[in-house]
C-alpha cells in the first residue's frame, strides 16, 4: 500500500520566457515590498549563464545546501546534522550577507524638489536601504541580466565551471536563455529539515512549504539549508521568509501571481499524487544521474485505479483526484516527457520543473543560415551543439546530457510537424514516430505548450469549503506594518504584538477612507468621502449633506 | 536583620520571579511574532562569528557554573567525594576562563553594535538597555570572583549565598544569610534580579525557545491547513463542527 499525497506543482516552459520580469516585479508588489525584505524576490529571473541570486548560489561546495548520501548511502543535510547545527547557531558560518544578495537602495527623491534654484539640474542620489547611508550601486537582484558583464562575470556562474573543461565559453556565438525561479515546494525540503524550531513545514494536503511566523525564531538555519536559497530572512522581524505558493490564491482555485501575471503565459500549475513512503529512498539513490529518474518514479499515475483507491483511502477529496487527472504538470512530465527538475541532484526532489529551451539551438541553427525549423537539421543540431546541451544538463538532470537531448528532440519535431501543418502540407507521421510519439500526441502537446489555454494551464482544485472557515484570517502579515506607518511600534520593536486580523484592519482602513479627504483639503474632511472606496451600502459620512445644513462636528 | 534587608533578599527575588515567569507567558501568548533572535548576521558576520560564539559559550558555561554552585548543596558534592578545595578550584579557575570568554565575547558584540552603521541603525532603546543591564551583571560577577577567590583569600559563597538562593525557592526565604555577603555580591545577585526582571520584554527570551527538540523531532515537519486556525483560536463554545 502507498501513502499517496497530492503536491501542487510548477512547470516553466524556458522556451518562452522572454525575461521581462513581471513576474518578479507582481509577486514582490504582492508579497516582499516591505521594510525588511527590500532585497528578498520570492521570483526572480536569471539570464543564464550567469552568477544567479543571490550570486553562485548554485556552488554548494561553498554554500552547502540540500543533502547529501554519508558514508553509510543516507541522507545528510549537506551543512551538517543536527547537532553541528546546533553549535553552529550562535554565527551560521554558510549564510550569505546582505552583499551576497545585493544591497537594496532607494533614491533621495526629495532633492528633486527641495534643490534650492541652480544652475545644474539636482539629482537624486541612490541611498542604501541598509544603512540609510549616500551608497554605489555595484549589483543587484539581475545585474547579469541578458549577460551584462559578460566576459567579467559570466564565468563565475558555477554551472558553467562544471562545463569549463570541456567547452571554452565563445562569447561571439553565446547562448543564453531566462530562468524564472520561486521556492521548489521540494518533496524532500532541507529547509524544513534544517529548521530548529520545527517552524517550517510541509503542508499535507497541497505540498506547499511555509514558514509559521509565530514558530520561527530567526536561527537562520532554513537560509543555508535551501540549496536555491529561496527562503530569505526578514532583517527586521528577524523571522524566516519564502515564496508560498500564493496560497491564498490557490486555495480558491486562482493560480499564483507570477503565473498569474506572466506574458508569455509559460507557466502551469497542477496537481501530482506522490508516494511519501518513497520519498527518503528515492533521493538516496547512489548515482546523482539517476535521480531525475527516480524522482519521476516517486510520482503516481491518476488515472492507476490502484492510486485513486489509495488516495481515497488517505482522505484526498475526489475533485482534488480529478485535477490530478486533468494536471497538466503531469502531462508534461509523463505523457509529453519534456518537463525536467531543477537540479536534481540537490537531492531534494523540487517540484518545479522546467522545459528546456530549444531557442538557443535554434538560434546558432538559423545564425548560421540553415533553416531551424527544418526536422532533420534540428536534429542533427541538437546532437552537434554540445554547449547547450551540457549546460542544461548541469541544469536539469545532474549533467545527464541524454534526458535533455530527447526533450530537444521533442520540441524540435513539434516544431517541424507543426510547421508541415501550417504551410499546409501533409503531416509528417514519420516526424512524431522519430521522437517516439504520435502525430495526435504532438498536436495535444502543441495544443498545451503554443496555445496554452487559461484552463489547461491552471487546473487548481479549491481547498475544501469545510475547511473554508479556517482560511480566512489565515494571513499573518499587516499591511500598516511599514517604516512609520501605524501598525508599527509594538512594545519591542518592528512588528511585534498581535498581527491585526485583514478583516479588522480592513475595517478601519475603510472607515478611515470614507472619512478623511486628508490628502486634498484637511479643512473639510467632515464633508468628503472617498467613492472609491463606498460599495453602495449605506450612508458613509459626508456623502450627502447634513440635514439641517450645519456641519457635524 | 533590618527592613530593607527583607526588601532586598525577600521582595526584590520574588517580584523579579513573578515578572519573569508572568512575563514570559504573557509575551508568548501576545506576541510570538516578535520571539525572535533578531540575529543582525546579514549585516555584518566577521566580528559575530568571533563574538557571538565567545559570548554564548562563555555564558552557557556560566550557567553551568551558577547551576553547580547555587542549586546543588555543598553537603550533596562532599557526599560525592569533591573536596572543598578541589571545588573551589574548579570553579575559580573554569568560572574565571569563562567569564573572561563572556565579557569578551559582550565586548566584542557591543563594539560590532556601535561600530557598524546597519547594525547600530537597527539597536533599539530597549536594546540598549538591555545590554548594558547584562554587561553590568557580567561584570560585578566576574569581579566578585576576581575580588573575592583570586586576589582575595576566599569566599565560600556555597554556605551564605547558596542556602539563601534554594531558600527562595522553598519558599522559607533567609535574607540574614544574603546580608552578611561581600557587596560584590550582593550588587551581582541585585543586578540579576533586575535583568531577570526585564528579561521577558526583551531579545533574551530567545533563550527559553533553545531548540533542544530539533535532536529528536523527524527532519521533515507536516502540518495540515486545519491545524492554522486563522489568527486567534475561536472562543469557548465556538469551535468548529469535526
Amino acid at each position: 500500500m502507498t501513502k499517496v499525497m497530492a503536491q501542487l506543482a510548477m512547470v516553466m516552459n524556458l522556451d518562452k520566457c522572454i525575461g521581462c520580469h513581471t513576474c518578479s516585479v507582481t509577486c514582490k508588489q504582492a508579497w516582499t515590498n516591505r521594510a525588511g525584505t527590500e532585497y528578498v524576490w520570492f521570483n526572480n529571473v536569471e539570464t543564464r549563464p550567469g552568477q544567479g541570486y543571490p550570486r553562485t548560489y548554485q556552488d554548494q561546495e561553498k554554500w552547502r545546501g540540500g543533502w547529501e548520501l554519508n558514508h553509510r548511502g543516507r541522507l545528510q543535510l549537506k551543512a551538517g546534522g543536527r547537532l553541528r547545527k546546533l553549535f553552529s547557531i550562535f554565527a551560521n558560518p554558510l549564510m550569505p550577507s546582505i552583499q551576497d544578495y545585493y544591497e537594496p537602495w532607494t533614491y533621495d527623491y526629495d532633492r528633486l524638489f527641495s534643490a534650492p534654484m541652480q544652475d545644474d539640474t539636482p539629482v537624486a542620489r541612490p541611498k542604501s536601504l541598509i544603512t540609510g547611508e549616500n551608497t554605489k550601486i555595484s549589483w543587484s537582484a539581475n545585474w547579469d541580466d541578458n549577460l551584462a558583464g559578460g566576459p567579467e562575470l559570466a564565468p563565475a556562474d558555477p554551472v558553467l565551471r562544471k562545463l569549463s573543461d570541456q567547452v571554452k565559453l565563445e562569447f561571439e556565438q553565446a547562448f543564453m536563455f531566462y530562468l524564472p525561479r520561486i521556492c521548489e515546494h521540494c518533496l524532500n525540503p532541507s529547509c524544513v529539515a534544517s529548521c530548529p524550531s520545527g517552524a517550517m513545514y510541509k503542508r499535507s494536503e497541497d505540498g506547499i512549504v511555509l514558514v509559521d511566523q509565530d514558530r520561527c525564531r530567526g536561527w537562520r538555519m532554513c537560509v543555508t539549508g535551501c540549496p536555491y536559497k529561496k527562503v530569505y530572512f526578514n532583517h527586521k522581524t528577524g523571522k524566516a521568509e519564502k515564496c508560498t505558493f500564493c496560497y491564498p490564491r490557490v486555495e480558491v482555485g486562482i493560480p499564483t501571481v507570477c503565473s498569474e501575471t506572466c506574458v508569455g503565459r509559460l507557466r502551469y500549475i497542477g496537481l501530482i499524487l506522490y508516494d511519501a513512503d518513497r520519498v527518503a529512498e528515492a533521493a538516496s539513490v547512489p548515482d546523482e544521474k539517476d535521480l531525475y529518474e527516480a524522482q519521476r518514479s516517486v510520482l503516481l499515475d491518476p488515472n492507476d485505479p490502484e492510486v485513486i483507491a489509495a488516495a481515497r483511502a488517505e482522505g484526498i477529496p475526489e475533485d482534488w483526484l480529478e485535477a490530478a487527472r486533468r494536471s497538466p504538470i503531469y502531462k508534461l512530465i509523463f505523457d509529453f516527457g519534456v518537463a525536467l527538475p531543477l537540479h536534481p541532484e540537490y537531492r531534494t526532489m523540487p517540484m518545479v520543473w522546467y522545459i528546456p529551451p530549444l531557442s538557443p539551438v535554434v538560434d546558432v541553427l538559423s545564425g548560421t543560415g540553415h533553416d531551424g525549423e527544418d526536422a532533420d537539421n534540428l536534429f542533427g543540431a541538437i546532437d552537434a551543439l554540445r554547449i547547450p546541451i551540457g549546460y542544461l544538463a548541469e541544469l536539469f538532470t545532474a549533467g545527464d546530457p541524454e534526458p535533455v537531448r530527447n526533450v530537444l528532440r521533442r520540441l524540435a519535431a513539434m516544431r517541424s510537424y507543426m510547421r508541415q501543418i501550417n504551410l499546409g502540407r501533409e503531416r509528417d507521421e514519420s516526424i512524431a514516430t522519430a521522437v517516439g510519439m504520435t502525430g495526435e500526441r504532438v498536436e495535444e502537446m502543441y495544443r498545451l505548450l503554443a496555445i496554452a489555454a487559461y484552463s489547461e494551464r491552471y487546473v487548481i482544485p479549491k481547498a475544501h469549503a469545510e475547511q473554508g472557515a479556517r482560511l480566512e484570517e489565515s494571513m499573518s502579515g499587516c499591511s500598516l506594518d511599514f517604516e512609520g506607518g501605524p501598525g508599527m511600534g509594538g512594545p519591542f520593536g518592528e512588528a511585534s504584538g498581535m498581527p491585526v486580523p485583514v478583516a479588522v484592519e480592513n475595517f478601519h482602513a475603510l472607515k478611515d477612507r470614507q472619512t478623511t479627504g486628508a490628502l486634498v483639503d484637511p479643512e473639510d474632511r467632515q464633508n468628503r468621502v472617498n467613492l472609491l472606496n463606498w460599495d453602495g451600502k449605506g450612508t458613509p459620512d459626508g456623502l450627502f449633506p447634513d440635514k439641517n445644513g450645519r456641519k457635524e462636528p | 536583620m533590618n527592613a530593607l534587608d527583607v526588601v532586598l533578599w525577600v521582595v526584590a527575588p520574588y517580584l523579579a520571579i513573578t515578572v519573569f515567569v508572568l512575563g514570559h507567558v504573557w509575551r508568548y501568548r501576545y506576541d510570538k511574532f516578535g520571539w525572535t533572535t533578531r540575529s543582525s548576521q546579514m549585516y555584518e558576520s566577521r566580528l559575530l562569528r568571533i563574538g557571538s560564539p565567545l559570548f554564548h559559550f562563555g555564558i552557557l558555561v556560566v550557567l553551568l557554573g551558577h547551576i553547580g554552585g547555587l542549586v546543588i548543596p555543598k553537603s550533596w558534592t562532599e557526599a560525592a567525594g569533591v573536596s572543598e578545595e578541589a571545588y573551589h578550584i574548579t570553579a575559580v579557575v573554569l568560572g574565571t576562563v569563562a567569564g573572561v570568554a563572556t565579557l569578551g565575547g559582550l565586548a566584542i558584540l557591543i563594539y560590532r553594535r556601535r561600530t557598524v552603521g546597519p547594525v547600530f541603525t537597527a539597536t533599539t532603546r530597549n536594546d540598549k538597555l538591555m545590554y548594558a543591564v547584562l554587561a553590568l551583571v557580567i561584570v560585578l560577577g566576574l569581579a566578585a570572583t576576581v575580588a573575592a577567590n583570586i586576589i582575595g583569600g576566599g569566599y565560600d559563597y556555597r554556605t551564605t549565598i547558596s542556602p539563601w538562593f534554594r531558600s527562595i525557592f522553598y519558599f522559607q526565604p533567609d535574607p540574614a544569610l544574603m546580608a552578611g555577603a561581600p557587596p560584590l555580591f550582593q550588587l551581582h545577585a541585585l543586578s540579576a534580579l533586575l535583568l531577570f526582571a526585564i528579561w521577558p520584554f526583551t531579545r533574551l527570551v530567545h533563550m527559553l525557545t533553545a531548540p533542544v527538540g530539533y535532536l529528536t523531532r523527524p527532519y521533515v515537519v507536516y502540518r495540515s491547513r486545519d491545524d492554522q486556525r486563522g489568527s486567534r483560536k475561536p472562543r469557548r463554545g465556538w469551535e468548529p463542527t469535526r
